[in-house]
């Protein structure tokens, strides 16, 4: 018996299928931090396309089947602010009586990866070392949901990333879940605003928490053939491990 | 269709069609001076707030606001009661419109009864609200705004709560006052408020009647209190024989001595000043041996569909206090601008307020017109949780969201995926599709994702095909 602590991986369904390396990165982190690493194979999506849609009813269809995985994890550490918010700011609001106090303990034990890593293990240094400028974008539900401002940028500025600052790091980036597919008339300046702001900080390399941001800023940018990666906070520093 | 931004600009009557939001969308968007002009303000508020609200107690202020206002709304009948009596004990004429229709009507019988042929206001949206220019000109009252930027936009529609011509830059400006002049005027700043002081003076001398709304309504002193900057709000108010305040019934707070911390709270997120120029206070009108001050005030009392939401999840909306920072903050507001959002309301709190206060459809395609970032509920002064009221909005039965098409979709997506082997077997579907774009391109998800944006690279396995050939043990 390992006295490491035992993690279970939420690698939400954006990485599962849009970023799969992100998941590998995320592994290799917790593992860097001292930690295990289990993946119940059960999971799939925390249900937040069906709750920003106006349907809390297939959204808890979801959280049951949540919590049904996870519930008897000891620690759930996910590699999204926004899936991580679903799950510690809203499940509990979907649900009434005795399931409310079962989404209210589930919470309690769920954070966000850098979060984790910083906050919770206090571990900012994970032996990383990566030596290149990178501009961060603080994507909204981890800034403000849960209120993670300074973790991410914390573990790349102890793996000796050169930050270098967005104009407006806190500014949304247009993603907004299914507002990026019903909207694209308003989320794609916005995306446009973001990424012109990366281009001038010159960086050449945007990262964030979370990968639906990340997925439309780098459509955009390649649509727009900028010159510019776009890619995972967790992807940058596991490039930097022994 | 194609419509313009200054085809969206232009005055819209009660009822007149409105074009589809993409298409408003698609008008601003394609005005790069309208966006230049909102940058600018963005800017200029946002960081005259954020160096207001450095300041230290600002912390207990917002507090203490939200407490009042929370208050203000679970009290609403009973501060509204005491409000209306002490009005009358201060010899203010009561009125009560339960719709915007009924409002304007009862301030037009206002200025019939008193022989009004020319209307002077003050800044005022709950009059844009009830399109109170349009009804007094019907019966054939002339109305001039005295507001700076209302005046600018009188003959089209303000774009925002507290700076109605910030869509505008200064030639634009200067173009339309050389118009009204008959000559050109020099394109300055000095120059153009002379003009528009000239101007305005002499509608101040010569109205018979002046319209103003409230910033607050105080229910203990029957205090009406309005902030405003250009002087214009106290020249509205004292110098016609007449003066009308339409009042919404939020608006009402319990105490006089609430005053000192809403008015700071409110100006400070509004313009980032401490304190607005002028703060007005009127107490009833004109007394025997007074020297100035109406000879008749009135408050009108506009319902117009708030007091239905008392008791419901959207209640705390009524707390607002219309200071316009989370248009401020509001990136989809930087973007598309107040215009495209239709209604009188724009931004976060346009986009909840609208469909609220819309007896019909109107503005039920705003709160899915919203990224969700959460930046309006964190700048709002009485803590309103804007973004969550969106989310509930777009829940509410015969939402926009809630189309047909999308509840099947979502009924049968999130059955599909609180199966774990479904779920697996769709997300490897949708990888090998993403290796044939130019097909999938087609379909409707895709296809609206591909509107500006490159499909994301196919995987050569997802995380959980990963997981199960590397490190699964079992």
């Amino acid at each position: 018996m390992s006295d490491r602590p035992l993690v279970a991986l939420f690698v939400t369904c954006l990485v599962d299928q849009l970023a799969p390396a992100t998941g590998q990165a995320a592994c290799r982190l917790l593992e860097a931090a001292g930690c295990d690493v289990e993946f119940p194979s059960a999971q799939t999506c925390c249900g937040q396309p069906a709750f920003n849609s106006g349907f809390p009813g297939d959204a808890r269809r979801l959280a049951r089947h949540f919590a049904d995985v996870f519930e008897s994890c000891e620690t759930i550490v996910a590699p999204s602010g926004s899936c991580t918010a679903m799950v510690r700011a809203y499940y509990p609001s979907l649900f009434e009586g005795p399931e409310r106090a079962r989404f209210e303990a589930i919470a309690a034990k769920t954070y966000e990866l850098t979060e984790f890593l910083v906050d919770v293990r206090s571990q900012p240094d994970l032996g990383a070392r990566v030596h290149r400028p990178v501009s961060y974008h603080a994507s909204c539900h981890l800034l403000r949901e849960l209120g993670v401002r300074d973790a991410p940028r914390r573990l790349l500025d102890t793996a000796g990333v050169d930050l270098v600052e967005l104009a407006d790091a806190e500014r949304c980036c247009g993603f907004g879940g299914t507002f990026s597919v019903m909207h694209p008339e308003i989320g794609v300046p916005m995306a446009d605003e973001k990424l012109d702001q990366a281009v001038t900080a010159g960086a050449g390399c945007l990262v964030a928490c979370d990968t639906g941001c990340l997925a439309h800023l780098a459509g955009r940018a390649r649509a727009r053939g900028l010159d510019l990666e776009v890619t995972h906070v967790a992807d940058v520093i596991a490039a930097g491990l022994a | 269709m194609k419509v313009s931004s200054s085809d969206l600009a232009r005055h819209r009557r009660a009822g007149d069609p409105l074009p589809p939001l993409r298409a408003r969308v698609e008008a601003t968007r394609d005005d790069l001076e309208l966006r230049g002009a909102l940058g600018v303000m963005a800017e200029r508020f946002n960081g005259a707030r954020e160096e207001a609200l450095a300041e230290p107690g600002m912390a207990d202020l917002k507090a203490r606001g939200i407490a009042i206002r929370a208050h203000g709304v679970t009290d609403l009948r009973a501060n509204l009661q005491r409000f209306e009596e002490s009005l009358r004990a201060l010899g203010v004429h009561v009125h009560h419109a339960r719709t915007g229709a009924d409002a304007a009507a009862t301030i037009g019988d206002i200025a019939v009864a008193a022989n009004a042929h020319r209307v002077v206001k003050s800044k005022s949206m709950a009059t844009e609200e009830i399109h109170l220019n349009d009804h007094l000109e019907s019966r054939g009252v002339e109305v001039i705004e005295t507001d700076l930027g209302e005046w600018i936009v009188q003959q089209e529609r303000p774009s925002h709560i507290i700076a109605p011509a910030v869509h505008k830059t200064r030639p634009q400006v200067t173009k339309l006052f050389s118009g009204l002049a008959g000559h050109e005027l020099e394109d300055r700043r000095e120059e153009l408020c002379a003009y528009a002081q000239t101007r305005l003076r002499d509608a101040f001398l010569t109205a018979d009647l002046g319209v103003s709304g409230a910033n607050f309504g105080c229910a203990d002193t029957g205090t009406l209190v309005l902030v405003t900057n250009e002087g214009n709000g106290r020249l509205t108010t004292s110098w016609p024989r007449v003066h009308v305040a339409l009042m919404p019934v939020d608006k009402v707070i319990a105490h006089f001595d609430d005053l000192a911390t809403m008015v700071p709270l409110l100006v400070r997120h509004a313009t980032g000043q401490k304190l607005t120029s002028y703060v007005t206070m009127i107490h009833g009108p004109r007394r025997a041996g007074e020297l100035d001050g109406p000879e008749e005030l009135h408050v009108v009392l506009l319902d117009g569909g708030r007091t239905a939401l008392l008791g419901t999840q959207f209640e705390e909306m009524l707390r607002c206090i219309r200071c316009g920072a989370c248009l401020n903050v509001c990136p989809v507001y930087a973007t598309i601008g107040g215009h495209a959002y239709g209604g009188v309301y724009p931004g976060p709190m346009g986009a909840v307020l609208t469909p609220l206060l819309s007896s019909g459809r109107e503005g039920s395609e705003l709160p899915g017109a919203t990224s969700l970032c959460g930046a309006c509920s964190e700048v709002c002064p009485v803590g309103i949780p804007l973004h969550d009221l969106l989310v509930e909005l777009r829940a509410v039965p015969g939402s926009a969201e809630r189309s047909r098409r999308r509840t099947v979709f979502f009924a049968l997506w999130s059955r599909a995926w609180a199966v774990p082997a479904v779920y697996r077997w769709s997300t490897r579907l949708a990888n090998l599709a993403r290796r044939h774009p130019r097909l999938t391109r087609r379909l409707p998800v895709a296809r609206a994702w591909c509107d500006g944006r490159a499909l994301p690279d196919p995987v050569s396995a997802t995380f959980h095909a990963w997981w199960r050939s590397e490190r699964s043990t079992g």
